[in-house]
């Protein structure tokens, strides 16, 4: 049986040299991005189908009046939740979890209804025109199959990104924690250990989550938290609306047929049965 | 920041489900609607509304064979659309009762087996084709089996019209995820814009008038529920109310309200001129044909806004 893994990614050391894409989009062939300038060192956007890492630079107003402008980078990734959005409402099986307990994407699978796409709350998944699918992160799941590091992490210089045992990573996690608060910066905090009953690539950072596009623990909720509300509201519906087909179809003792009604009692005969065209009014 | 309502704050992406999208959903709910209205009649009505049932039934298959054609050009792998019911790695059945798309894929499968023994039924007993088929559909339909098998086809019905409104509010997008309403207002909707179908296509059958004051009573009936559900849905969107009550989406909502309100001061007119002036059961062919449009356009217009202001 194959070892829980995991990404923990200490935003602290990123410094935003964007290895880890090119990592990624070199050993998974993915396409390069269209040449696009933007209002920031971030050229690449977003998570999609053909970016499955992609640096944030989070810039926010700092307090020394010599730096105006302070970065926060971030190596931004699927997050392999323990509870995911997109493999709950994947109707085709396409997603799955693996031997590594990481989610997966079968391309095979896939029919590219776009639903999982709907249901990700960070974002992650993109719709390739190309093969009509689906696509996300693999984990590297080829190379974890061959026992090698996924390729960001073995890329990553400044050891930002760690690959290992979930377990091992929750911990080096919690001591890189301390050390930090210990050191000041009380802002910092791990993103991932409570959220979708914990992420599989989880981070260290120290803005609010939100400045990564991180939704907040409490927003953090499963697609399906709707399912029942969602049918509740249109069965008290449905009952309104037969109450009103009721009402307004009923016989009123106005009908001058002799044929009887049927269905109320289930055993009389259909009224429509027989009847021929025009033989209403 | 850390003040905004829970389920405002979003980071998805939207999944870009458009035009089939939108025509899928409108042939759903008329589809679903226009069967159990036809359903209702039967049970509930007399002798003379028959006919209404028959046009009901005759509505309802035909516009439930569009949504799978859409459905299927929608995905980006039209080829695999029997994925939804077969799971291609197991190769068991792809049943998950947590996801709507799953549940409504074999829902509409199922139900196609109702609305078509209701569609030969109706064709064979409005003497339209005859056949032995058809005829042995009717007889079958008569019966006392006939009658369950119609309400349960009545059920998937509703659940044809509703799901696609949970299956929306099953995600993580901003406004159909903020809500509940929206499983509750496409049904609503989708059985009044199932009333205008019938009462366009009863105009010009004489043996159909007579159910035109009870469909438009209905309507009415139908309209009140969807407007208590718009409400309803406002305002249950909290922080993300801005985004469907803005730009563009404000010409979709006036066709909305163009396709209710309209409709129902009609609706209420065309009842008290009857009741006044007209001999009750006679009731006269002059169906506005302005309401049952104005309803349909409404019933479109509605699905658009939901559908496109979210992904927008």
């Amino acid at each position: 049986m194959a070892q829980t893994v995991g990404f923990f990614t200490d935003t602290t050391l990123c410094i935003g040299c964007k290895a880890c894409e090119v990592a990624c989009k070199e050993w998974n062939q993915l396409p390069n991005n269209p040449l696009e300038f933007r209002d920031s060192y971030d050229n690449t956007g977003q998570l999609d189908h053909a970016n499955w890492r992609h640096v944030r630079f989070v810039e926010s107003a700092a307090t020394n009046p010599d730096k105006p402008i302070a970065w926060s980078m971030m190596s931004d990734v699927c997050k392999h939740c323990a509870n995911a959005s997109c493999l709950e409402v994947c109707p085709t099986d396409a997603i799955i979890r693996t031997e590594f307990d990481t989610v997966y994407i079968q391309q095979d699978v896939c029919n590219g209804c776009r639903d999982c796409i709907s249901a990700c709350p960070y974002g992650v998944i993109g719709f390739n025109s190309t093969s009509g699918t689906a696509q996300k992160c693999t984990f590297c799941y080829d190379r974890l199959q061959n026992n090698l590091k996924p390729a960001c992490a073995t890329a990553c210089p400044t050891q930002s990104i760690k690959f290992g045992p979930l377990d091992e990573l929750r911990q080096t996690a919690a001591t890189r924690l301390a050390t930090l608060q210990a050191q000041g910066v009380s802002q910092a905090r791990i993103y991932g250990d409570k959220e979708y009953g914990g992420l599989h690539a989880f981070f260290l950072i120290t803005e609010k989550p939100e400045a990564y596009a991180l939704p907040s623990t409490q927003s953090a909720v499963l697609p399906s938290r709707n399912n029942l509300p969602g049918y509740v509201t249109a069965t008290i519906t449905a009952i309104l609306a037969g109450l009103a087909g009721l009402i307004a179809f009923r016989r009123r003792g106005e009908s001058s047929s002799p044929s009887p009604a049927a269905g109320t009692g289930g055993s009389s005969p259909s009224p429509l049965v027989g009847e021929g065209r025009g033989g209403g009014s | 920041m850390g003040g905004l309502k829970l389920p405002n704050e979003h980071f998805v992406v939207p999944p870009h489900w458009e035009w089939y999208i939108l025509g899928y959903f409108f042939f759903a709910g008329i589809s679903g609607g226009s069967y159990v209205l036809g359903s209702m009649l039967r049970l509930w009505g007399d002798a003379r509304d028959a006919a209404a049932s028959r046009i009901a039934f005759l509505i309802s298959f035909p516009t439930l064979l569009i949504c799978p054609i859409l459905l299927t050009l929608d995905l980006g792998q039209p080829l695999r659309f029997w994925h939804f019911l077969i799971n291609d790695s197991s190769g068991g059945l792809a049943f998950k009762p947590w996801s709507p798309m799953s549940l409504g894929a074999w829902a509409l499968l199922l139900f196609g087996i109702f609305s078509f023994v209701m569609f030969l039924s109706a064709l064979s007993e409005g003497g339209i084709v005859h056949r032995r088929a058809l005829a042995t559909a009717a007889s079958f339909v008569a019966g006392v089996v006939g009658g369950i098998f119609m309400v349960i086809g009545a059920l998937f019905g509703l659940f044809i019209a509703a799901y696609t409104g949970v299956l929306l509010a099953v995600s993580n997008q901003p406004v159909w995820s903020d809500t509940w309403a929206l499983g509750g207002l496409f049904l609503a909707s989708a059985l009044s814009g199932s009333a205008a179908c019938v009462l366009l296509a009863t105009r010009t059958r004489r043996d159909a008038i007579a159910t035109d004051r009870k469909l438009i009573e209905a309507d009415r009936y139908f309209i009140l529920l969807e407007l208590a559900l718009i409400v309803l849905f406002l305002a249950t969107l909290g922080g993300v109310l801005s985004k469907v009550l803005t730009g563009g989406w404000i010409i979709l909502w006036v066709i909305v309200l163009a396709g209710t309100l309209i409709p129902l001061a009609l609706h209420w007119r065309a009842t008290r001129m009857r009741a006044t002036v007209t001999a009750v059961g006679t009731a006269a062919a002059d169906i506005s044909l302005l309401a049952p449009v104005l309803v349909l356009l409404g019933v479109l217009a509605l699905r658009a806004v939901v559908i496109f202001s979210a992904q927008a």
